[in-house]
């Protein structure tokens, strides 16, 4: 996994609610083998129409916006468990995802993929969005050590929590699985005891 | 001592570590693996140069990718083709069972689990998919997952989550006739919305939810998740006992018998804390449908649908439009195309049997194309045998082979660009059916009518 730490980048802003899984990576692009080029299929059916032509309006073909930081509407993430959608982010060149709400599976699919879901109050998202508006080439800074996110044209930020175990994986880029594979003497005493438990 | 939840006793005996950060390490004592969610997973194993680390708590099944019509015959289909035999060669390879097409056990992972009595309650369960909340109905905390924990449970038979809050929801009263478990769901979603359940695990209770069949509850769990809730469970029961005894891998004989003592202690003490309790009202709950393009867009079918929030009106215009629906509008005689009867919410042999006995000597609308999708190859036999392919095809009905289908349209039964389709799934997201497809989830019941008369209906009036 790729480490993390501090990023500076402008945005691309996407103020739409409860964006789910499919539409970030629709199920008929999920039948490859490797975690390998679902970028280009990232949310397919906003970006492209059906005879592959981009859709203008789209954010993702407006030359304005661009950037390793995706802000969107609350519950982003929403629906189908498909990691598809972490490694369609990831392989677009997304690190961060900024919103006030993130569906569960999303959240820490992300996280096993190194990109860091924020979650900021509404109130500070409505800022970004407001700034982004004012000037489509605003950047933020954020910085995962400090657990910050800062608006760079106006100054503002605003703190985000992160469990300290998922902060230091990101920091070094640690999966859970060299954690969990440390574990394999407790979890063999764990199913031992279960079953001497069961046969009492 | 203060009493305990369903979910803390299941939960507590399954810790096997805990961290600082206050993380946990659960164990997990089924594993279930399609082919969609997994083949990244097994490479991973590869990669690092490890085995599964217990194949007999995995089993797999391929359902997503697979086509519902002349299974006997190679996958046309390239890519999936290429995914399914992805899925054999990687169970062959790490010695996980595997219930593949043509095996007379596979189906949809979610209906087959239940079904080989696999599903057993309190038991921890994992799948990389969203609806495996479904198993919560047996009294096990089952839930989705993605593919880098699926890698974890195959190297580790853990994983590493923080514990979610509970929820109880209590269903009180006596239900309208012509109102099923799956109106119960969509009309709980309808009120906390798609991500109301975010963040906790659901217990389902009450004199409603007692009252349910194992099918019923099974189709109130699995759409747990489309309020974001990582699952729902319910307290396993007589009803469940009866369910589960006797199936090919429920335990037999003495260990029966200390299994359902055990299960027996499986319920939330009175004096249980919940972090939030909800009561609906039976009464309340009409025959429903979605407006909308999530599962909380919902309304009953006496209903208009909503104007526009202020905050949130752009989602919301953005959700209407692609449905071609306006605010204020009925639903009701709304005219259709399509119909899709399956899914892991609605495809067992009570969903299959209820619909036949509805349109029995009736026929679909000439407008109407509308198919019934088994959940699995047994669910499939036992319709044939009971002479519910015949009443089914005689009314119009395309009757095909067991597999995910038109819930999500991988495979090549997709809805139109444009058309509206009543559906008995669980997912109305823009081109969830197929590109453009304009879903519409419903009650098998309104799904059955809905087909017979070429428009939505108030199944209400109609039975």
């Amino acid at each position: 996994m790729k480490k993390l730490n501090t990023i500076d980048s402008s945005i691309i802003p996407l103020p739409i609610e409860d964006v789910d899984t499919d539409q970030i990576i629709p199920a008929r692009f999920l039948k490859a083998t490797t975690k390998a080029g679902f970028g280009e299929n990232l949310f397919r059916d906003w970006r492209y129409h059906s005879d592959g032509s981009p859709k203008q309006d789209f954010v993702l073909n407006n030359p304005l916006y661009g950037g390793e930081i995706l802000v969107a509407g609350k519950n982003f993430g929403c629906g189908s468990s498909r990691e598809h959608a972490a490694w369609a982010l990831q392989d677009f060149g997304i690190r961060i995802v900024v919103s006030s709400f993130f569906a569960d599976i999303f959240k820490g699919n992300a996280l096993n993929n190194g990109i860091l879901p924020i979650t900021v109050p509404d109130s500070f998202l409505h800022e970004i969005f407001e700034a982004i508006e004012n000037d489509p080439k605003t950047e933020l800074h954020i910085s995962l050590e400090d657990q910050i996110v800062e608006i760079k044209s106006t100054g503002a930020s605003q703190n985000f929590e992160i469990d300290p175990y998922k902060k230091m994986c990101l920091l070094n880029g640690y999966d859970d699985i060299d954690y969990l594979l440390s574990l394999s003497d407790k979890i063999n005493t764990f199913e031992t005891e279960r079953t001497n438990l069961k046969t009492e | 001592m203060m009493g305990k939840t369903l979910f803390d006793k299941i939960w507590e005996a399954h810790v096997v570590d805990q961290l600082e950060s206050g993380l946990q390490v659960l164990y997990i004592d089924q594993h279930l693996v399609h082919e969609v969610t997994s083949p990244q997973a097994f490479q991973g194993l590869r990669d690092r140069n490890i085995s599964v680390a217990r194949p007999e708590r995995t089993v797999a099944t391929a359902d997503h990718n697979v086509p519902t019509k002349d299974q006997h015959l190679p996958i046309r289909e390239e890519l999936s083709r290429l995914q399914v035999k992805k899925l054999t060669e990687n169970c062959e390879e790490f010695g996980v069972t595997l219930y593949g097409l043509g095996h007379p056990y596979q189906g949809i992972v979610h209906v087959i689990g239940p079904e080989l009595g696999i599903t057993q309650p309190g038991m921890t369960m994992v799948c990389g998919d969203s609806h495996t909340s479904t198993h919560g109905a047996f009294g096990t905390i089952a839930f989705g997952i993605g593919t880098s924990q699926v890698e974890q449970v195959l190297a580790t038979q853990c994983l590493l989550l923080s514990k979610p809050k509970r929820m109880r929801i209590k269903v009180e009263g006596t239900l309208q006739k012509g109102v099923l478990a799956k109106d119960i769901i969509l009309h709980i979603i309808s009120q906390l919305t798609a991500a109301g359940g975010t963040g906790y695990f659901i217990e389902y209770a009450g004199e409603v939810i007692r009252s349910l069949s194992m099918e019923g509850r099974m189709t109130v769990c699995n759409m747990s998740i489309e309020m974001g809730a990582r699952g729902g469970m319910i307290a396993p029961d007589e009803t469940t006992f009866d369910y589960v005894r006797g199936r090919e891998q429920a335990p037999q004989g003495e260990a029966w018998d200390q299994a359902v003592s055990h299960w027996r202690t499986l319920y939330s003490d009175a004096d249980a804390v919940f972090d939030k309790e909800l009561i609906f009202n039976a009464a309340d709950i009409e025959p429903m449908v979605t407006y909308g393009t999530n599962p909380g867009m919902g309304m009953g079918i006496s209903n208009q649908i909503p104007q526009p929030v202020k905050n949130v009106s752009d989602s919301f215009d953005k959700a209407l439009r692609y449905m071609g629906l306006q605010p204020g509008e009925k639903l009701l005689d709304h005219p259709i195309s399509h119909v899709f009867i399956g899914s892991c919410t609605n495809s067992r042999i009570e969903d299959l049997r209820l619909v036949a006995s509805y349109v029995a000597g009736k026929r679909i609308s000439p407008n109407v194309s509308a198919m019934v999708v088994p959940g699995s190859q047994q669910v499939r036999k036992q319709a044939v045998q009971e002479g519910l392919d015949r009443i089914l095809s005689e009314a119009g009905f395309d009757f095909r082979e067991a597999g995910c289908s038109a819930c999500l349209g991988m495979n090549e039964d997709k809805i139109p660009a444009g058309k509206y389709c009543v559906s008995t799934s669980n997912r109305n997201y823009e081109g969830r059916q197929g590109p453009g497809a304009r879903t519409i989830l419903a009650s098998p019941l309104m799904a059955a009518a809905s087909a017979i008369e070429g428009k939505i209906v108030d199944v209400r009036e109609l039975i």
